[in-house]
């Protein structure tokens, strides 16, 4: 599944022991996919490999993060993997929609793969639909967190102290018996199945979720990615981090072409 | 997106799966579910089928892969055009495999006499050198199928020293660009490369953030 190539792969471009893997979700407002991008743009990653998968719809176009004419050139697809060894970091960006039934086979191929690379942890960017909140989530923040056990063991404290906001589960049958809770995360993709696989292998494992609607959800990319700024300190957090993520060259014309001057 | 009052609209969501979906994905299959979606995959898997020189249809999978030095592929009806309108003749060129295929969109043949008008997907090569091969794919091939067309097709083909060169066609209105469409000069072409493809273009790059997807992605 994992190819690796480019200017930083190879052996060492491929070792991820102890790496904390950052990935998105593909979901409403495809949030975690453009938080990713912020990522991967502000802290200017280098490629290491991409995936050989037949579960993504098929893409391909020019390097969505150039800066300049000479990196504009290189061919990026649906599926890569970004490296920074300095902050034990490895992304994946995944910029197309799910094939029909092949979420689950991706799901199982991405944690073997997450197993045999030896990531330390996932951590996963995901969005869920804001009309599907309940009266009390509707207050507050729209940020919430999920750990798998294992990592719950691991930093509990720490999401308490960063006044963090655990999902909640709701009721599996509303209205008939309100005591068997499950967890449910619409508009979230492969979230939840990801989420209770991870539990079940004993992967550690964070979802960091916004609730939001689709739109323009550049606001809600950088929401999000502050809150993962929060935990993972990736780059300083000043007063106004919103102007620290350097928005990438690819998010250009998200709303459509130049009006035609012959309109007015 | 205009809709007439008390009509409620379920908007579909970007994450591309339908919780309905998850529901159904969820629930354990049944024997009968199981025996469905076999049903449902044989019918849609792709058949590359190459004829030899006496003339009859094998399978693919029986052949040792073969040699291929340039590998032109036209994947739609414009870009298939274009090769029946300049390159294709019976003189120079022979036809030597077709690929059957079905989906909702389009049924091919396993025959190589087609009409300019059907959906078919022929590979020919060129007499004077039998390592040049050309595809014409006119037919919609669909998504859970592209990963498999790729595999079946270049999977009977040595790959050393292989130029592959994709021709397709996107409609101007999906082209992102500064101006408005309506004003850009079309047809225009662009061109994608990868970074072993060393010969000049004929063509500016496309630039970002536009994209390639489906079959010619693949």
């Amino acid at each position: 599944m994992f190819v690796p190539c480019g200017r930083g792969g190879g052996s060492a471009g491929s070792d991820f022991k102890g790496f904390t893997l950052l990935m998105p979700a593909v979901s409403v407002g495809n949030v975690g996919q453009l938080a990713i991008d912020l990522v991967i743009s502000t802290l200017d990653m280098t490629k290491v490999g991409y995936f050989y998968t037949d579960c993504l719809v098929p893409m391909v176009g020019n390097n969505p993060y150039a800066t300049a004419e000479e990196n504009s050139m290189e061919l990026s697809i649906n599926a890569e993997v970004y490296s920074l060894p300095s902050k034990k970091l490895v992304v994946l960006q995944i910029r197309s929609p799910f094939i029909k039934n092949k979420y689950r086979p991706f799901c199982q191929t991405l944690l073997s793969w997450v197993k045999s690379s030896k990531c330390a942890r996932i951590v996963l960017l995901s969005s869920s639909h804001a009309y599907q909140r309940d009266d009390e989530q509707l207050l507050g923040t729209p940020l919430r967190y999920l750990l798998t056990p294992d990592l719950e063991k691991a930093i509990g404290g720490l999401m308490q102290e960063l006044s963090w906001k655990e999902m909640e589960k709701i009721a599996a049958y509303p209205g008939i018996n309100d005591t068997e809770k499950v967890l449910h995360i619409p508009g979230g993709g492969i979230t939840k199945l990801l989420f209770t696989e991870s539990c079940s292998k004993g992967i550690q494992m964070a979802v960091l979720l916004k609730f939001c609607s689709e739109g323009d959800n550049i606001p809600d990319a950088f929401a999000l990615v502050n809150y993962l700024n929060e935990w993972l300190q990736l780059i300083k957090s000043e007063v106004n981090t919103s102007s620290q993520w350097k928005i990438p060259s690819s998010w250009r014309l998200l709303f459509g072409n130049g009006l035609p001057p012959a309109l007015f | 997106m205009a809709t007439f009052f008390g009509e409620v609209v379920v908007a579909p969501s970007r994450a591309g799966v339908d919780d309905e979906e998850w529901a159904e994905e969820a629930r354990e299959e049944t024997p009968e579910d199981r025996e469905i979606r076999r049903e449902l995959e044989k019918k849609r898997e792709i058949d590359v089928l190459w004829t030899v020189k006496s003339g009859a249809s094998t399978e693919s999978t029986a052949g040792e892969p073969f040699a291929c030095s340039k590998f032109i592929v036209a994947i739609g009806h414009n870009a298939a055009a274009f090769l029946s309108s300049f390159i294709l003749d019976s003189v120079c060129w022979e036809v030597v495999g077709v690929v059957k295929l079905w989906n909702e969109w389009c049924r091919t043949s396993n025959t190589t006499t087609v009409l300019p008008t059907d959906s078919f997907c022929l590979f020919y090569r060129l007499i004077s050198d039998p390592t040049v091969l050309l595809c014409q794919c006119s037919c919609y091939v669909a998504e859970d199928q592209q990963f498999q067309w790729l595999e079946k097709v270049f999977g009977c083909m040595r790959k050393e020293g292989l130029q592959v060169t994709i021709l397709s066609t996107c409609p101007v209105a999906d082209y992102k660009t500064q101006e408005s469409t309506l004003t850009l000069p079309s047809p225009f072409l662009k061109a994608l490369k990868t970074k072993e493809f060393k010969e000049p273009v004929c063509c500016p790059l496309l630039e970002q953030p536009n994209i390639v997807r489906d079959l010619p992605a693949a």
